[in-house]
């Protein structure tokens, strides 16, 4: 989940919806919510606040790198976050999170086995910080009109025949996934010969390159002229429906597996609520309706019952296990580390 | 003699918090390292090649467009010399007007037109062009041409049109040709005009990052993109204060030696 545009936008509108007076007669109950903007279907805020009595405050941030220093100064300032699983690791870290007793999720079980697996073994032993929401791969998205073979490695984006047709990622770590991967490193490697050798690995992509995008990949593939962008599967279903001639792929080197959950801040002043809010969240029939709208997979294995099976059966949407074999998360390196990442990251332009 | 002191208060608060303290700061950033102890690290860091080739870049396009804006905008301002009042002031106006768009818009507008579906780009392939306009030097050159010219045309409007027709007439009653009194009389009396236009072109130019942003595909890097990246993603302020410490020399340099020619300019005039 990266940053949009509209994100600004929406966080105005719900700052202001958020702002409807409650009746004042005796104290009513508060949420203070703080989500991804455009990251949540809102008829689900309304349904909430209805079935519980409870006044939901719904703030929206951009990046995790702007919520993390408000939750830093002052960790009371929002009930329940939902950031990505590095971030969480560093609020882990930070004293700034409160463990999660699943016995009062009484939806729990409904997130799939393997989700809460990856997400033990890399950053959150035993699943006790973090309630995945949404999850998801980094692959390559390719035009079927100007791309007749099939994509199922990294190795395409160096290919001369779609020069001047490519769309690098230019956030430091994802791009160096893409290298590390298709040399068989580790996305999470800090051994310097081998990040320089993808360096020059995408020194030589670097003359193939359309551009280097962010948030722009989905609407160059949707104007159809570009050939292979790499994007968040996210991202995915939206391009689909926009542009039919799009496909996904997760190449068989592996990749970038993300997600974003629901934490508890440490000082919470509404904790039962929050437990409310992650429980109702994690409803199925609320978490296909949810889906619906952000199109992000979700790792609640009970919604799928009430998702498409058309999309079901989409392994760009819902990867078999067999396909994440190789896919890592990545777990913050430290600053030391992530200076060399960038130093060498200048030399490729 | 009090009071006119205390007038002067709130500039020199204004100097003082927006331009002498932030310098400091950056001073002090760029001589430090992450743990606070001196070291040249940041400054000599620009010897280093992925510093070096945007510095070269960007002083490459900025001159480059700097000499473009000059070319258009020279012969412009002698035409508004000639024409009517009226019309003159009209031309300026469309010269302006875009200006009151924000700069951001109007180069992301630019991007609409070169990038694919882009009726210039359309145009281009029509005609038989192949490849990218984005993401090219050429598209940042464009947007600097563009987004500068009128910082190049005011004051070489402002210059050439002060100059006195009575000096005109009597250099052509002293035998001056046309040529002879453009180059021999207007040139030499226009050259603090072409100091200032040159100055408001070339250092936002050298500095530039959102240009580059936009219309250079993030694939071409100037130094105000590494400046920027330094302390925005990479949060390193200690090499970004470093750097912008080297392109504020480059400046005060280009400056300087623009300096020494408007003084002559001042002695002709």
């Amino acid at each position: 989940m990266k940053k949009r545009i509209l994100a600004v936008v929406l966080c105005v509108l719900l700052a202001s919806l958020a702002v409807v007076p409650g009746c004042g007669k005796e104290e009513k109950k508060v949420l203070k919510v703080y989500n991804w903007g455009e990251y949540i279907d809102e008829d689900l805020i309304a349904e909430f606040e209805k079935e519980y009595g409870i006044d939901v405050i719904y703030d929206t941030f951009a990046t995790n790198e702007e919520m993390y220093p408000r939750i830093e100064a002052d960790s009371s300032l929002y009930d329940v976050i939902c950031p990505s699983e590095y971030m969480v690791e560093k609020m882990m870290k930070n004293g700034l999170l409160q463990e999660i007793d699943h016995t009062k999720l009484s939806n729990w079980k409904n997130i799939g086995e393997s989700y809460l697996k990856i997400l033990s073994d890399y950053i959150d032993p035993d699943n006790k910080y973090l309630v995945p929401y949404c999850w998801g791969t980094v692959g390559i998205l390719y035009n079927t009109k100007l791309v007749d073979e099939e994509v199922d490695s990294w190795g395409i984006l160096w290919d001369e025949k779609y020069a001047g047709s490519i769309l690098m990622q230019d956030s430091v770590r994802d791009a160096f996934m893409v290298a590390q991967k298709y040399l068989g490193y580790s996305l999470n490697d800090t051994d310097q010969t081998h990040l320089e050798e993808c360096a020059e690995l995408l020194r030589q992509q670097y003359p193939l390159v359309k551009s280097y995008v962010i948030d722009e990949v989905r609407d160059k593939m949707i104007a159809g002229n570009t050939a292979l962008g790499v994007i968040y599967s996210g991202e995915y279903l939206y391009c689909l429906e926009m542009n039919e001639d799009l496909a996904y792929a997760l190449p068989k080197e592996g990749s970038n597996v993300w997600y974003d959950g629901w934490v508890i801040t440490k000082n919470s002043k509404n904790v039962e609520e929050a437990y409310l809010w992650i429980d109702f969240l994690l409803r199925a029939e609320n978490a296909a309706k949810n889906f619906d709208y952000i199109t992000y997979p979700t790792p609640n294995v009970a919604a799928r019952e009430f998702i498409d099976e058309e999309i079901l059966n989409d392994q760009a949407v819902f990867p078999e296990d067999e396909q994440l074999k190789n896919c890592e998360m990545y777990i913050y390196l430290g600053q030391e580390a992530e200076n060399r990442y960038y130093e060498l990251w200048k030399t490729v332009k | 003699m009090k009071n006119k002191k205390l007038l002067s208060l709130p500039y020199l608060i204004w100097m003082i918090g927006f331009t002498v303290i932030p310098l400091i700061l950056i001073l002090w950033y760029g001589f430090v390292d992450s743990t606070g102890a001196f070291t040249w690290d940041n400054i000599l860091a620009i010897f280093r090649s992925e510093h070096l080739k945007p510095l070269g870049i960007s002083l490459a396009l900025s001159a480059a467009s700097t000499v473009l804006c000059l070319l258009i905008g020279y012969p412009l301002a002698l035409i508004l010399r000639k024409a009517h009042i009226k019309k003159s002031g009209l031309i300026i106006f469309v010269f302006i007007l875009p200006m009151w768009m924000n700069f951001l818009l109007r180069t992301y507008a630019w991007l609409n037109l070169l990038d694919d579906g882009g009726l210039i780009l359309n145009i281009a392939q029509a005609l038989g062009f192949r490849g990218n306009i984005v993401g090219t030097n050429g598209a940042i050159l464009l947007g600097m041409v563009y987004n500068y010219l009128p910082f190049m045309i005011l004051p070489l409007h402002n210059s050439i049109s002060a100059i006195d027709d009575n000096v005109l007439n009597a250099a052509r009653d002293l035998g001056a040709n046309e040529t002879q009194v453009n180059t021999r009389v207007i040139l030499p009396l226009s050259v603090p005009g072409i100091i200032s236009g040159v100055t408001m072109v070339f250092v936002p130019s050298l500095t530039t990052f959102v240009i580059s942003d936009i219309l250079g595909g993030r694939k071409v890097l100037l130094i105000g993109n590494i400046i920027e990246q330094e302390f925005s993603t990479a949060s390193n302020w200690n090499l970004g204060s470093g750097l912008s410490l080297i392109l504020m020399v480059f400046i005060l340099i280009s400056m300087a030696i623009l300096n020494r020619y408007d003084k002559e300019g001042s002695t002709l005039a």
